[in-house]
């Protein structure tokens, strides 16, 4: 059974197995506007709780995309490469980023379920 | 968010209720996005019509029997040789031909002249233009007006039904249509368009009935952006700064023949010995291969891995379709074709030198 997290960083994960899918919250791509470009990472990189997984790019800026755990990339959404607005129109969907698998499942407890993140946001 | 020194516009409200996101530019609040997003907004005018608030922007009255000999001081410009309504670009440099900021100077009359300033450069433009006023017959007068743009190839039409006529005003003209009010054939998008500064009730009115008009969308300083770099237009503060001249910024074209020979207008010594020279850099339009956008401060190299410039302003087109940018390169390498490389985040980026504009302007010359 999976079960979803969220980040103050405004990133949600759902885990399953020991693997996090990781996307940002349908509010970051609301603030993000409109997405051309997406920088995945490469499967296999290791990354620490704060790394920079991902950088998402809209018309105007790029924004980093943090690790939200300790893990190892397992797959990157390929699809984002020549559909960057899936993560608009699909942020918690088809426009997720990047898998990893939790290096360390005990950092979850430090993550914030839905009805935190929603009083996060306001 | 917003320190107690932030400006807001005079019609925050009406921006507020039509959804509008805000983020800080040059000391104002401004509109950066509506709910369409900066994609459609953009699309929006190249296809129909934008409406854009860029009251952040100064307008200035130069007037009197030394209004044209003080703007050809503080100018490269021959202001009296401009036809009644004629507008310019051009600049205030500094006495080493720096570009403090670029202007649009149409002249109203025999001695009435409208100086249209940046928003972060307004304080010290008028302040530069008091100064130098003391020397000449002229007075600088700071107008209080919405400024109002309306950009793309059905603004004419859209304003033709609010009952604003604009047939016969061409690109880069201004007149005085009503009490108060300053509308030029201008703008930043490379479309044909308008540029309207008026009293704030009369700006509530023009902007309600306007938008009662389908071919009409409120657009945001995002898409303004990124519609001026696919035009291959100069931001004040990015690509053109006190670090940069006419010549190197490619912006010659803005100063008549004879005013570069013998105009006495700050900064024309300086920048005399620059055209002797050559300039060591210069602005070019640069074209990021792949999807890949390439942002102001990136680094370039050549293909040996030589420093060759940098970039000014960069982003992605939406009616190009690809990423866009401009910047500095060394002289030899600003050709366009030539292959260089951005430095994005520790990649490589393979980026060609490209002719501007990115997307051909549509000015209504006549």
């Amino acid at each position: 059974m999976a079960k979803t997290y969220f980040t103050e960083d405004h990133e949600w994960l759902r885990v399953e197995g020991g693997v996090a899918t990781v996307g940002i919250t349908d509010y970051a791509q609301e603030q993000l506007g409109d997405l051309v470009f997406v920088e995945l990472p490469e499967v296999g990189k290791k990354l620490t709780k704060g790394d920079t997984a991902v950088v998402v790019e809209s018309v105007k800026a790029a924004s980093d995309v943090y690790a939200p755990v300790d893990g190892e990339i397992t797959e990157a959404n390929a699809s984002l490469s020549s559909d960057p607005s899936l993560v608009n129109s699909a942020a918690t969907g088809d426009g997720w980023l990047w898998k990893m698998r939790l290096a360390n499942e005990s950092q979850l407890e430090g993550l914030l379920d839905e009805a935190a993140y929603k009083a996060h946001i306001g | 968010m917003t320190g107690d020194d932030t400006r807001h516009l005079p019609l925050e409200d009406l921006h507020a209720a039509a959804g509008a996101r805000f983020g800080a530019f040059a000391g104002w609040s401004m509109p950066l996005t509506y709910p369409a997003g900066v994609m459609k907004e953009h699309l929006h005018t190249r296809e129909h019509a934008g409406l854009f608030d860029i009251s952040h922007m100064k307008l200035f009255l130069v007037s009197g029997p030394g209004a044209a000999a003080l703007l050809d001081r503080a100018c490269p410009l021959d202001a009296g040789a401009l036809e009644i309504s004629q507008s310019k670009y051009t600049f205030f440099l500094n006495e080493a031909a720096g570009i403090i900021d670029d202007l649009i100077v149409t002249r109203l009359g025999d001695q009435r002249f409208m100086v249209v300033a940046n928003a972060g450069n307004a304080v010290f433009d008028e302040k530069h233009l008091r100064e130098l006023a003391v020397d000449f017959e002229a007075k600088v007068e700071a107008l209080d007006r919405v400024f109002l743009a309306i950009q793309g190839p059905e603004a004419w039409a859209a304003l033709a039904r609010a009952g604003i006529e604009t047939g016969s005003l061409l690109f880069m003209h201004g007149i005085e249509p009503r009490q108060n009010w300053f509308m030029s054939r201008s703008g930043y998008t490379g479309e044909d368009g308008f540029e309207i500064g008026l009293p704030e009730s009369d700006a509530r009115n023009l902007v309600a009935t306007l938008l009662k008009d389908e071919r009409v969308l409120w657009i945001g300083l995002a898409a303004r952006d990124s519609l001026r770099l696919e035009a291959g237009l100069c931001l004040h503060g990015q690509d053109i700064t006190t670090e940069f001249d006419p010549a190197s910024a490619g912006l010659m074209w803005a100063i008549p023949k004879d005013v570069r020979v013998s105009g006495a207008f700050i900064g024309a010594d300086a920048l005399r010995s620059i055209l002797e020279r050559g300039p060591s850099q210069k602005r070019a339009g640069l074209k990021p291969e792949g999807r890949q956008p390439v942002r102001a401060g990136a680094a370039l190299f050549d293909a040996e891995g030589n420093p060759a410039g940098h970039v000014t302003s960069g982003g992605f087109g939406p009616s190009a379709g690809h990423p866009v940018a401009m910047g500095y390169v060394s002289t030899a390498l600003a050709k366009p074709g030539t292959r260089l490389f951005a430095d994005v985040r520790g990649t490589k980026i393979p980026v060609d030198v490209n002719p501007l504009p990115f997307t051909p302007h549509r000015y209504r010359k006549g």
